[in-house]
């Protein structure tokens, strides 16, 4: 059977590279399921869980800031961040989590509004991985 | 003529500061040694940012993105990189000298121009001349990650979509090799050297999902942010290879002044004791 190369690149380096049978991840205007053969195709990514399916196995990796360059055989991620479960700091997450909280209640003008938000998006995207 | 004691009391502290000097050659080689390793894994990142950015521009010669774009110039945005300690040679002093000459070239008045600084050195070196300082980064650790700097990065683009700064040029030390540091200017915004060392056969045509424009909106940024990435990586391995070089510099000054003063000191002992023999002779002379 047919397997993709997938590899996610960050600023810090190389996250992994391995080949597995389907890519899922959700870009910006819906879900995205990739499968061995697809068109080439760049799409941003939300702040969300990618998922990698080999066999029965599925790694799941926290993805932030990023998007997906699909070729026929091969799968790039690029993202500002991303991590493995094993690698995700619970406490540090649910720290930004509370603090993200706290300041989406504070009124404040709208861009610290918006940063609140995109944070407390990252820690609870963390969260949900790493459990 | 200096005392036996003078001198001796001076190779004493001279050696001390051997000491230091030499360690601090030391602490700066193994963080250059990852530092350089730091902004090879940046490398892979770069270049798929690069590659999918120029395929996308060169697809399509109707992208009108703001950022490509040149605009009239009324105000620009200097981004310096500098050290936030000293003792790293000319590294600092470049940079300045460099951003200094610039300014005093292109601009009359102060409104004309801001400096964002990253680095104590750089950010001193604006205050106490009074340029206008919009940002500052103080206090980056010697490995920085993205992290430490996305927010900077974000601001500073954030500033020229909001026509804050009409472009942006970047003052940085790029890392030749060990024992050689090139300041550089780089005009990071626009963005109009996107197609440079891409060889059109490498380029391939791309689905866009949702659209070209939303994909360059979110990409452009990115890009940008990551170029001041690798300028401060690049910097810092700079700073800890000038640092080393400084150190090495006066570690083998210290060694010379030793020898010199060991000469001396082993010269004014020699006198002493002759002398001493000489007194010793006249005076048993003199009793006879």
């Amino acid at each position: 059977m047919k397997t993709l190369t997938v590899s996610v690149v960050t600023p810090d380096g190389p996250i992994l590279e391995d080949s597995y049978d389907m890519v899922s991840c959700k870009a910006e205007n819906g879900e995205l399921g990739i499968l061995p053969g697809h068109i080439p195709l760049v799409a941003p990514l939300t702040i969300s869980a990618v998922r990698l399916k080999r066999g029965n196995d599925m790694e799941r990796l926290a993805v932030n800031g990023g998007f997906l360059e699909v070729r026929p055989d091969k799968v790039t991620i690029l993202a500002q961040s991303a991590e493995r479960p094993s690698d995700i700091n619970v406490d540090r997450a649910e720290r930004a989590k509370k603090r993200a909280e706290q300041r989406l209640q504070s009124k404040q003008d709208e861009i610290d509004f918006q940063r609140a938000e995109l944070a407390l998006k990252r820690a609870l995207n963390r969260l949900d991985i790493a459990r | 003529m200096a005392s036996l004691r003078d001198i001796k009391h001076r190779i004493d502290s001279t050696k001390s500061m051997k000491k230091i000097t030499g360690a601090m050659e030391m602490v700066s080689a193994s963080k250059l040694t990852r530092a350089e390793q730091n902004a090879r894994s940046f490398v892979p990142y770069s270049e798929k940012m690069q590659e999918v950015v120029a395929s996308i521009a060169a697809n399509n010669t109707s992208v009108d993105h703001p950022m490509l774009q040149s605009r009239e110039v009324k105000k620009t945005g200097y981004l310096i990189i500098t050290s936030d300690r000293g003792l790293a040679g000319a590294y600092n002093s470049n940079v300045l000298r460099n951003l200094h000459q610039t300014i005093e070239k292109r601009h009359r008045s102060k409104d004309d121009y801001l400096v964002i600084a990253v680095g104590r050195v750089g950010y001193e070196f604006c205050r106490s001349r009074n340029l206008p300082v919009a940002k500052s980064i103080l206090g980056l650790a010697d490995q920085p990650n993205f992290a430490d700097i996305s927010e900077l990065a974000k601001e500073t683009v954030q500033m020229y979509s909001d026509e804050e700064i009409d472009e942006l040029t970047i003052f940085y030390n790029h890392f030749v090799s060990r024992i050689s540091q090139e300041v550089t200017t780089k005009k990071l915004l626009p963005l109009t050297d996107l197609q440079t060392g891409l060889g059109s056969a490498s380029l391939s045509q791309y689905e866009y999902e949702p659209g070209e424009e939303e994909i360059l909106n979110v990409l452009l940024p990115q890009y940008a942010e990551s170029l001041i990435y690798g300028a401060l990586l690049d910097g810092k391995a700079s700073e800890h290879a000038a640092r080393m070089n400084a150190m090495r510099n006066a570690t083998d000054n210290a060694t010379d002044i030793i020898d010199d003063l060991s000469l001396t000191y082993n010269r004014a002992r020699q006198a002493a004791i002759t002398q001493e023999i000489t007194e010793i002779v006249g005076g048993a002379a003199a009793l006879e």
